[in-house]
């Protein structure tokens, strides 16, 4: 492994797309989902870093579409099919939506992570692009970092170690 | 409305002037625990991105012990209180007068992270107990949750009732240190007080200010 590759950083509610020899990367996924979609062929990906699932949610005037998982997927299909990506090529590869901590009451707002996750998948199935691998869930914070060359994600933690999916 | 538009400077220094009376009534609390000196900086209130606050306190990667809790009542909203993890092992040696433990195997260690979760709770109960006799507002606290983990993960929890109305967080930061005889020593807790969108009205007018001075 080269040092010199060159790493696109995504930060929190953001997103953003790369090009190989170019990876992409997200730290400190929490309840937060991170979603890859890539074209294995034309070596292209799109990350983004999903807060929230429902953009119904929102309660303010105008929306940062990569905050939540149904305005995020779509506009990130669209930055791929822009940059040349083939739409039935396209794959997702997911992780993330951890609960950091356990309450004995379990109202909604710390049901985020899996909420997150469910919110996601429905909206990757509903626009068709099939999902290849998750590491989802658990109580882990995760930093990924997705190589759109070997099409591999790399998910760290901080207690249960490296692996890739 | 976006509400940070209503935030003018005399609402930032209520805000500041909050996290002094909290924070200090807490840093005393840590310091009669734990009998040792505890120095407070001047809390800093910033409107942040999600991502700057991150990077108050060490960057989305950065390993932390952090204490979470909800603030219900009149003014809820979200308080964090970070630990270093050098300086929570050292606070967890001394309250369980055992110089050997090592936080790496705190995950075996019941009575590490409970000692944790109660200086937390010691901490995060007596700045809230201040905050609710300066505004006059019922305010109590979720019982503590303890995580350690990365920044990211630990701090956006927080931020989801905050996220679904804005990409901007009023953050109200003190930092804290352990006096050193030596010299001064870098690693630094944080106590993040994060109001939701609509206690900042309520906060405000219980001090007599107005929302939109």
């Amino acid at each position: 492994m080269t040092s010199t590759l060159e790493v696109i950083k995504v930060g929190i509610a953001d997103m953003n797309t790369v090009k190989a020899p170019q990876i992409i990367r997200t730290s400190g996924l929490g309840s937060c989902v991170g979603v890859i979609i890539y074209d294995e062929i034309k070596k292209i990906a799109g990350l983004a870093h999903v807060m929230l699932p429902e953009s119904s949610l929102a309660r303010e005037q105008k929306i940062n579409k990569a905050k939540y998982a149904d305005t995020a997927i779509i506009e990130l299909l669209a930055l791929l099919l822009k940059m040349g990506a083939c739409k039935t090529n396209l794959r997702a590869k997911l992780a993330g939506g951890a609960q950091m901590f356990k309450f004995s009451g379990g109202s909604d707002l710390m049901r985020i992570g899996p909420r997150n996750v469910e919110a996601v998948k429905k909206e990757l199935i509903r626009l068709n692009i099939r999902i290849i691998s998750e590491d989802t869930g658990g109580s882990s914070g995760r930093t990924i970092e997705f190589n759109p060359e070997t099409s591999l994600l790399n998910i760290r933690t901080v207690n249960q170690g490296t692996k890739d999916i | 409305m976006n509400y940070m538009n209503t935030i003018s400077s005399v609402h930032l220094d209520i805000l500041k002037e909050i996290g002094n009376i909290g924070a200090g009534h807490a840093a005393t609390a840590l310091s009669t625990l734990l009998d040792k000196k505890i120095d407070m900086t001047v809390p800093d209130v910033k409107i942040v991105t999600f991502d700057e606050m991150m990077d108050m306190a060490g960057g989305p990667e950065n390993i932390v012990a952090g204490v979470f809790l909800r603030i219900e009542g009149e003014a809820p909203g979200s308080m964090f209180f970070l630990l270093p993890i050098e300086q929570a092992t050292a606070f967890i040696q001394d309250m369980l007068d055992d110089q050997h433990f090592d936080l790496q195997e705190w995950q075996t260690n019941e009575l590490a992270l409970s000692a944790l979760q109660e200086l937390g709770n010691i901490l995060s109960g007596s700045y809230l107990s201040s905050l609710s006799d300066f505004t006059k507002l019922s305010l109590y606290p979720s019982v503590p949750a303890l995580s350690i983990d990365m920044v990211g993960a630990i701090v956006s929890f927080g931020l989801v009732e905050l996220s679904q109305v804005s990409d901007y967080a009023i953050v109200i930061d003190t930092a804290f240190n352990e006096e050193q005889k030596m010299e001064k020593q870098e690693v630094r807790g944080h106590f993040f007080l994060l109001p939701d969108p609509d206690s900042f009205s309520i906060i405000f007018q219980a001090l007599g200010v107005s929302d939109h001075d």
